[in-house]
């Protein structure tokens, strides 16, 4: 992009003094700009590399090695970090765990390495059912705020506190409100023990973090409609379209870009999901998700760990590509185009 | 497209014909009764926190709906240091938040005036790295961070806790930041200078005010992140209360032994979350837009 040499020849023309030489300086000379904005993204950069790049790099060498511990075959104790090839990864993927013998076998159920597929299985699970509700009912939320004209100071200001409320202490709240004795069974004349029994426990969270995350789908998807032109919807009722087919027909495709970028941040958000089921359930009873099940082996033995974390991201990142690429979402098109 | 031919369509569209005023006034109240189910369902569960923080722990389950058996009891208990570390972890939720927030903020602000004022090769590149490392999940660098911090017997450091943190609050701040400078008049900046100004002066004068309340909700938006964070808190500050922040304090919340403790761990949930919902409420349409201009989560 020829951005700046487009626009600069023409203000430089005018006439002006002194203040025209800096002016033609930055037109004509764009290699100094260029060292300029390296030299302010490079702090930036820097740092990311820092804190991001260097773990990421350093876990994925990491889960080639082998951990710490009785080394099997040699009845000895082993310091670990030694060459490991792929073993690791086998014993996450195929569920393979060592045997005294030296060999392998598949992993015993209540080994950490037993619970990798399910674990997966949650997460995509949490991630598929609460994405669908919280899409479904956020758009729900900002069709009824686009519409509300009295009372929408009010709504926005409702919509923005679950958003707000620390996800610990939403874990907690719904927790006490999920007590055997708490009042979503009052209300309901039920006696689960919702956290404590496999789907209860996987609906609780469902519905804390549906609840929690809503609005926040509500507001993104708000805005997209914010830029549909009325005068649109106008020429579609005129046509004879009735508000299901406005909806369908007009609503739907304008409001896509908009949705799609919420529906990928929310799965990015579900898919590395921690806290909720870790405070709520403490992950048992069918709610380990994967980035409880790292943290879990953490101290277990942090080289398998890292194997753990990056077949994790892989997956996340795997989820996400395939996501943008079937929603068709946009997710640098509104920075790109402010930026251009 | 519509044919044009009769009056102008817009203002007079839904004045005539009777059975469509009845039909309007339907939609009137269906919108009335969702916006209704829109605040129970926000403000709910927020109410029953409010309840429950004030109400006597012996009354824990009661069934009252309303307020009663009202007590301060809770929030002395919350801040009682024989039980909890909850009066500690606010203090450190204040200080990891606000090192997070200036370190994320200046050197976010610089990277993102680059990106969305001046033209240089690869920036499309250092956007998407920016965007790429926001959605990095947690337990991708837990592992290595926790041995190296092991290591160096960070563990249970404030340094060990703010850090990292930067690797998610620093993308944001860019991601942000860059959408609201794209959008200001930057021409006025040129035109300052024509009017004489140095552009030390512009920058200053015209430039930094206009910025301003760009900067203020960007860092409003990194603190809240940063008041939230629970994962990498809660690995890093390995059991250390000394330097834990509000949300492991709350997470791990106790209030003597054999109470379930619920009705003070509203209290301390209440104390973290009502300045959060004051800033909130202050800024709603400051933080909306913050939300929205990215689309990325705070």
């Amino acid at each position: 992009m020829t951005v700046a040499g487009h626009v600069e020849p023409g203000t430089a023309g005018k006439p002006g003094g002194d203040r025209r030489r800096t002016r033609i300086r930055r037109g004509a000379l764009r290699p100094r700009e260029a060292r300029t904005a390296f030299l302010l993204i490079a702090p930036a950069l820097l740092l990311l590399a820092l804190v991001v790049g260097y773990p990421v790099v350093k876990a994925v060498y990491q889960s080639f090695l082998t951990d710490p511990g009785l080394n099997k075959a040699t009845g000895m104790f082993d310091a670990g970090n030694n060459w490991f090839g792929l073993h690791n990864y086998t014993h996450w993927l195929l569920q393979r765990c060592a045997t005294p013998e030296g060999g392998y076998t598949s992993c015993p159920s209540g080994a950490l390495g037993s619970q990798f597929w399910s674990s997966v299985g949650v997460t995509v699970g949490f991630t598929v059912v609460a994405c669908t509700l919280e899409t479904v009912i956020g758009m729900a939320f900002a069709l009824t705020m686009h519409r509300a004209f009295r009372g929408r100071a009010m709504v926005r200001v409702a919509i923005l506190v679950p958003w707000a409320i620390p996800t610990a202490v939403t874990s907690k709240l719904w927790q006490v409100m999920f007590d055997p004795q708490g009042c979503v069974n009052k209300l309901l004349g039920t006696h689960y023990a919702w956290t404590s029994s496999l789907w209860p426990a996987r609906s609780a969270i469902v519905i804390a973090d549906t609840w929690k995350t809503t609005p926040f789908i509500a507001l993104l998807i708000l805005a997209g409609l914010q830029n549909i032109p009325a005068e649109t919807y106008e020429a579609a009722k005129i046509d004879g379209a009735g508000a299901w087919r406005r909806f369908t027909n007009v609503t739907l495709p304008l409001v896509k870009p908009a949705l799609a970028v919420a529906v990928v941040f929310r799965a990015l958000d579900t898919l590395r999901m921690y806290d909720l089921p870790k405070i709520l359930t403490g992950g048992s009873n069918g709610t380990t998700t994967s980035s409880i099940l790292v943290v879990d082996q953490l101290t277990r033995g942090a080289n398998s760990a890292s194997a753990l974390s990056t077949i994790t991201f892989v997956l996340i990142f795997v989820i996400a590509f395939g996501l943008v690429r079937l929603l068709n979402a946009n997710l640098f098109g509104a920075q790109a185009k402010a930026v251009r | 497209m519509a044919p044009t031919t009769t009056a102008p369509p817009v203002p007079t569209a839904d004045a005539p014909v009777a059975p469509r005023r009845r039909n309007i006034d339907l939609g009137a109240i269906g919108t009335v009764v969702t916006t209704a189910i829109i605040v129970v369902w926000c403000l709910a569960p927020f109410y029953w926190m409010l309840v429950l923080a004030f109400r006597d722990s012996d009354y824990t389950f009661s069934t009252d709906l309303w307020f009663s058996h009202v007590t301060l009891d809770n929030f002395r208990y919350a801040f009682d240091a024989r039980y909890n570390s909850f009066a500690r972890s606010l203090v450190n939720s204040l200080l990891i938040g606000t090192v997070v927030t200036v370190v994320s903020m200046v050197i976010g602000v610089f990277a993102a005036y680059a990106l969305a004022r001046l033209s240089f090769r690869g920036k499309g590149l250092v956007l998407t790295v920016i965007l790429g490392a926001s959605m990095f999940p947690g337990v991708a660098i837990l592992t290595p961070l926790f041995q190296l911090f092991s290591s160096w017997h960070w563990l249970g450091s404030y340094q060990a806790l703010a850090l990292p943190q930067i690797s998610f609050s620093l993308p944001l701040a860019v991601y942000t930041l860059t959408s609201f400078f794209a959008d200001m008049p930057w021409n006025l900046e040129e035109a300052a200078r024509v009017d004489g100004a140095t552009s030390r002066q512009a920058f200053r004068l015209v430039i930094l005010p206009l910025a301003a309340p760009a900067m203020f909700t960007t860092a409003i938006l990194v603190f809240l992140a940063s008041w939230n964070e629970y994962l990498l808190s809660s690995v890093l500050s390995n059991g250390s209360t000394d330097v834990a922040p509000s949300t492991v304090a709350i997470a791990n919340f106790t209030a003597g032994p054999h109470i379930v403790p619920y009705t003070q761990t509203m209290a301390a949930g209440l104390i973290v979350t009502v300045p959060l919902i004051a800033v909130v409420l202050l800024l709603q349409r400051r933080i909306v837009s913050g939300l929205t201009a990215g689309g990325i989560k705070g």
